[in-house]
């Protein structure tokens, strides 16, 4: 059984086709590369696989379930993360706080007005454990907003991994980085253990294609190029589209 | 300290002239708390919260008069008000940013339009009077002074329940889904219900308020549900501060002291309240309670700086430290 499987997935944006026929298939604990031009559809294939865009057409099934028809959130409950490229966070709140909210999303606990959010035991150890597999455990207490932008990469992650998901989305990990920081953040990857299947959307061929195993290369909404590291590095097509040869 | 002070009040503020007004604070803030549930926390602004209160004043007048007594009034007016909540939210929460603002003035001035014009049931522009006040344990709320303190006992329970909910996980899904609404989703939250059921809540403390209203004037006519009373509330929370416990409370303070007190001075008053809320917005655009801290903090570090010696630190001038 795949972990994710897209087939005939298509979007528009009025007469604009972003997806068109895009077929994917991921093998369980795979590190699965999608690289291609800006505008390729990259970011939209994402939205369409979490559910915050509706496709037109296709199916997306995460370990043989269907899940086209199922709510964004709901498939966060069955084991779909992802990172957003631009870094969405709590700018206010504290980096534990941040990851204490990413666990709650998917507890029950979720619904309780009684209960003192800051004082659950059982969020703020997981929270502590999620940061520190980034690194930024003694960090945990601090306002996000006092944080680099490199940090808070890293709490993207933090976020994404501390809902243990079977399947983890990554945009773009590590856009605007230093080189310092790339190598913390490859290091990071490095780390997942393999029951969590990544696919990874990125610009930066060095570090990327070091990680993945799989490569997909996508090019005006559709799949141009899809084999390992050396077949599509090798490729006409590839350097055609992506080198630009 | 605060609470010896606010159970003792009617003993230290001279006459039952100023107690009535330290209840209408008082029920107000239970209002503007109310309020600040949806505004604050969950980050949208309603227009059309009078609406709701006036819906609690009105259902449990009616009831009252159709002999329902208060025990049945009040569960009744607050039953009605939740439901009224519920549709509010319904409708609004189709929207956010002005689309919600907007929906919400509509919905607010639909009940408006009602008390105006539905004669029969609301007896128009005239207003429903109520003959009694409740006596809760055999107590006589009549006077000034037992009237206060049931007040009070209402608003220290409003408090310690919106305290308890800000600070529980599902406040901490409210803020979420008011900062990142989407990123919240993406994380497994179901934003719209979270706001739903946010909008329940603050509706309840409006009706809560509303009750106290009604039996506070024990009469209620379409002017308590016009458009400026829902402006007034969301004054008091934005003056005062949204999204703190403090604000709504110190807001209503402000609006109504300046309301009763300074008019007896001043024929313009509303020209001075108007100053004030510029000079708030102006000096302290987070709010009364949040400025203060601000100015306070400035100070006090200014006062250490003098203390150490006098080489000049540049010190963060007032007013221009960042919102929030």
């Amino acid at each position: 059984m795949r972990a994710l499987e897209v087939s005939g997935l298509q979007k528009a944006f009025g007469g604009l086709h972003v997806t068109r026929e895009v077929n994917l298939s991921v093998d369980p604990g795979e590190r699965r590369l999608i690289i291609g031009p800006n505008g390729a559809g990259k970011t939209t294939l994402f939205n369409l696989i979490t559910g915050e865009l509706r496709p037109d057409a296709g199916s997306i099934c995460l370990f043989g379930q269907e899940i086209v028809r199922v709510p964004s959130r709901r498939r966060a409950h069955l084991g779909l993360a992802r990172t957003y490229q631009i870094i969405t966070l709590f700018q206010n709140e504290t980096l534990l706080h941040n990851v204490m909210l990413s666990l709650l999303g998917l507890s029950g606990l979720r619904w309780n007005p009684f209960r003192r959010f800051a004082r659950q035991a059982g969020l703020i150890e997981a929270g502590r454990a999620a940061l520190s597999r980034v690194g930024l455990l003694d960090m945990a207490d601090r306002p996000l907003s006092d944080t680099s932008y490199g940090e808070r990469r890293r709490v993207e992650i933090a976020m994404g991994l501390a809902q243990n998901p079977k399947v983890l989305l990554l945009d773009e990990p590590f856009a605007g980085l230093s080189l310092e920081e790339r190598r913390d953040v490859q290091g990071l990857l490095a780390s997942i253990p393999r029951d969590v299947t990544i696919v990874m959307i990125e610009h930066d061929m060095d570090v990327a294609l070091e990680f993945a195993e799989r490569i997909t290369v996508l090019h005006f909404g559709e799949v141009m190029v899809e084999g390992s590291r050396a077949e599509v590095v090798a490729h006409p097509k590839t350097r055609e589209i992506y080198l630009g040869e | 300290m605060a609470l010896a002070l606010l159970a003792s009040l009617p003993a230290w503020i001279g006459n039952s002239y100023y107690v009535n007004i330290a209840s209408q604070v008082l029920l107000y803030a239970v209002f503007a708390l109310g309020l600040n549930v949806i505004v604050g926390y969950a980050g949208l602004v309603s227009l059309g919260h009078a609406g709701l209160f006036g819906i609690a004043a009105y259902s449990g007048a009616i009831l009252i008069n159709g002999g329902y007594g208060h025990f049945l009034g009040i569960v009744g007016a607050l039953a009605v008000t939740l439901g009224a909540s519920a549709l509010f939210a319904v409708l609004a929460l189709r929207g956010t940013g002005l689309g919600f603002v907007m929906i919400t003035v509509a919905l607010g001035q639909i009940v408006w339009g009602v008390a105006y014009r539905w004669i029969s049931l609301t007896n128009g522009d005239n207003g429903v009077s109520i003959a009694s006040r409740p006596a809760p344990f055999g107590l006589s709320l009549v006077d000034a002074d037992p009237f206060y303190w049931a007040t009070l006992v209402v608003f220290l329970v409003a408090l310690a329940a919106i305290a308890v909910f800000v600070a529980s996980p599902f406040g901490a899904s409210l803020r979420g889904a008011r900062d990142q609404p989407r990123r919240m989703n993406a994380l497994g939250y179901n934003v719209w219900l979270i706001r739903f059921l946010a909008f329940l809540f603050s509706g309840l403390w409006s009706g809560v308020a509303g009750l106290l209203f009604l039996y506070y004037n024990q009469f209620v006519s379409p002017q308590t549900v016009a458009l400026t009373a829902s402006a007034e509330v969301l004054l008091m929370v934005i003056s005062g501060g949204t999204a703190t416990l403090l604000g709504p409370i110190a807001g209503a303070l402000l609006v109504v002291v300046m309301k009763n007190v300074a008019s007896a001075y001043i024929e313009r008053w509303n020209f001075v309240l108007g100053a004030i809320f510029v000079a708030i917005v102006i000096f302290m655009p987070e709010g009364l309670v949040p400025g203060s801290l601000r100015l306070w903090r400035w100070g006090v570090r200014r006062w250490r700086q003098r203390l150490a010696g006098p080489v000049a630190m540049a010190a963060v001038p007032p007013g221009s430290g960042g919102g929030q």
